[in-house]
């Protein structure tokens, strides 16, 4: 498909918008680290792990389908 | 200062309204983000979609991987998560059996054993392939079924999500109508099936990444599945509720009231076969694949995937059975201060993500609500324009021409879609009605393909004919129960059935009667010749050898290992 179109994959889509969605979780995460969640089980900071494997498969996608000049 | 997000938020959306969930600017940034994203992936793809191959087939050139996650992300909406997370509040594990006897056989009934036919023979549509094997009145009463109804349970949905949002996090009913309405409008217009199946792949992973954290802090907190099935006991005083097949040997043994026979032959068997072989919505993106490997492997994928769905599904229904401090209650017994089974899952969520996961477990509702209208209106489209506009209304135009008439069929779509949404909420009931028009068709049009695809000696009349027996019978026997309950009895065979049984015995009396008159006017009526049923029918197509490639890469392989995963989890949960 790409071959043929030059078309940007799914997966770069994917990739952009689950490492964006992962800084966002990860900062917020971490702005919020001492204050008082009422969430349970808030003491294992789970925004904080969400936006690190947010970043870690968002970024893995982004790295491995950007887009690059073909030689 | 106010945070500027925040405001608009409060001005926009929740003037005057109560809420579940709260959403922090975090969150609201994160469902904007998606918003833009959906239509900058169309604005994109527009220049992609010009021809009609493109428009309406993806160009055929989708690999497995993309045709499988969109096939079955098409079917995994928001409604319907929410929806078996609350039955599984109400039946227990039970609930699973919609996901898993649902993944195995029918999807790799479809993958080894119909794909081939639907892909063989070129066609572009369910209908089409009708119209192929049977001629045109069998296309013109499945393809006119199947836009009315698309549109209906487009605009359902759009009415249940409107309805979702306002209960969870307070949202104007209008506003989630048209924003969501015309954000799909936009991006299905300009990119047509890509853009559907891009958004639908989008969606897949926002699901996952917004909904794992339910099963994956609710088992830390319950203390593992052993400590989930005491505080299950704890709070029902039973262990029906997470035992899969050992309390279906009586219709009074189980929460749900179904026989295992009704779960193996009306679910298994009719439900399951006929909406993931012949709902034309998963089986576009199937279709839509670069060869038959691949479009045959997309459903197979999909069922590995189906069967995984339970973890952020059914897992969250019961964590809600065992955690929460107070009883949920039926939709008819909803009143305020208290919270209805629709809710187990938002509740859950809030219950667990902070500022940030829970924008991301919303938007991962939205997305499922959005990208279920988009699949709809997208196959409507296909099926309005190849099977009803072209062959009826303008035949023999160019190819732009049906590519814009494509379009415009689109956003005539979304528009009917919205319509529907607004007449619902005038007549609620309606909704109840127009989930039982689907179940009248799906199981008598699998047995009218089925036996099209496996039969030489199905003739067009017997095809048609059995497939208005198979519709008629159902219509019958629900309008029969509709008007005396007690009538149950005799569809489901037992005093002690409840409603659900209902649905999967009706279902496998309709296939069954669809096929038997099949049969019967088949062999008084002219068959069609070999020449005529090339690549239609087995015994009458030449199928590509995989001769090249090495077993484990073979879709009979993977379906082969669906079975396997299929078998151990029932053991696992007997």
């Amino acid at each position: 498909m790409r071959e043929r179109h030059h078309m940007l994959p799914v997966w770069f889509f994917i990739g952009l918008l689950l490492t964006v969605y992962g800084i966002i979780i990860l900062t917020t995460s971490l702005d919020a680290w001492s204050v008082p969640s009422t969430t349970v089980l808030a003491q294992y900071h789970p925004g904080v792990w969400g936006g690190v494997v947010l970043l870690a498969v968002g970024g893995f996608y982004l790295f491995q389908f950007w887009p690059r000049k073909r030689g | 200062m106010a945070n500027p997000i925040a405001l608009a938020a409060e001005i926009f959306l929740f003037r005057g309204s109560s809420r579940l969930i709260s959403l922090a600017p975090s969150d609201l940034l994160i469902i904007g983000l998606y918003f833009l994203m959906v239509l900058g992936i169309g604005i994109y793809l527009r220049r992609y979609a010009n021809t009609s191959n493109d428009f309406f087939m993806a160009g055929r050139e989708m690999s497995a991987w993309v045709a499988g996650l969109s096939f079955l992300s098409a079917n995994l909406g928001a409604l319907e998560l929410m929806g078996w997370a609350a039955s599984t509040y109400q039946y227990g594990i039970l609930a699973a059996h919609f996901y898993w006897i649902a993944a195995f056989p029918s999807m790799v009934l479809l993958g080894l054993i119909m794909m081939p036919f639907y892909y063989l023979s070129r066609t572009h549509s369910v209908p089409g392939y009708l119209q192929l094997r049977y001629g045109d009145g069998a296309r013109a009463l499945s393809g006119i079924s199947f836009a009315v109804m698309t549109i209906l349970m487009s605009g359902i949905n759009m009415y249940a999500m409107a309805l979702v949002m306002k209960v969870v996090l307070g949202w104007n009913i209008h506003f989630s109508i048209w924003v969501s309405s015309l954000t799909v409008a936009v991006y299905v217009a300009l990119g047509g099936l890509y853009s559907a199946i891009f958004n639908e792949v989008l969606q897949f992973f926002l699901i996952w990444m917004g909904a794992l954290i339910i099963p994956i802090l609710g088992m830390m907190e319950v203390g593992g599945w052993s400590g989930l099935k005491a505080r299950i006991f704890e709070q029902t005083h039973s262990n029906d509720y997470v035992h899969l097949w050992s309390t279906l040997g009586t219709f009074s043994g189980n929460p749900m009231g179904v026989h295992w026979t009704g779960v193996v032959f009306g679910l298994g068997g009719a439900i399951a076969c006929g909406y993931w072989t012949t709902d034309f919505l998963v089986v576009q993106r199937a279709m839509a694949a670069k060869d038959l490997r691949s479009a045959q492997l997309a459903p197979i994928i999909a069922a590995y995937f189906k069967m995984v769905v339970p973890l952020i599904v059914i897992l969250p229904g019961l964590l809600g059975l065992a955690v929460l401090p107070y009883k949920l209650v039926p939709e008819s017994a909803a009143a305020p201060g208290l919270h209805t089974y629709n809710e187990v899952l938002p509740l859950m969520l809030a219950r667990y993500a902070g500022p940030g996961m829970l924008g991301l477990g919303i938007t991962a509702l939205i997305a499922g609500f959005m990208s279920g209208m988009a699949g709809n209106v997208s196959a409507f489209a296909t099926v309005w324009t190849y099977d009803i506009y072209q062959p009826y209304v303008r035949k023999g135009m160019s190819d732009d021409h049906y590519v814009r008439v494509g379009r415009w069929c689109t956003l005539l779509g979304v528009f009917l879609s919205i319509g529907t949404a607004y007449f619902v909420t005038q007549f609620k009931s309606i909704m109840d009605y127009m989930q039982a028009l689907v179940g009248f068709f799906i199981s008598p049009l699998f047995g009218s393909v089925i036996m099209g695809m496996i039969w030489k000696r199905t003739t067009a009349k017997g095809g048609f004919w059995g497939l208005f027996a198979g519709t008629a019978s159902s219509i019958a026997m629900y309008t029969a129960v509709k008007i005396h309950p007690g009538w149950l009895r005799y569809v489901a065979l037992s005093p002690d059935a409840k409603d659900m049984a209902e649905n999967l015995y009706r279902a496998l009396w309709s296939l069954l009667i669809c096929v038997f008159v099949t049969i019967v006017v088949s062999l008084f009526t002219e068959r069609k010749t070999a020449a005529q049923l090339q690549s239609l029918t087995w015994g009458a197509t030449m199928f590509p050898k995989d001769e090249h490639l090495p077993f484990w890469k073979t879709p009979w392989f993977w379906g082969a290992g669906v079975g396997v995963f299929f078998g151990i989890l029932q053991w696992m949960f007997w």
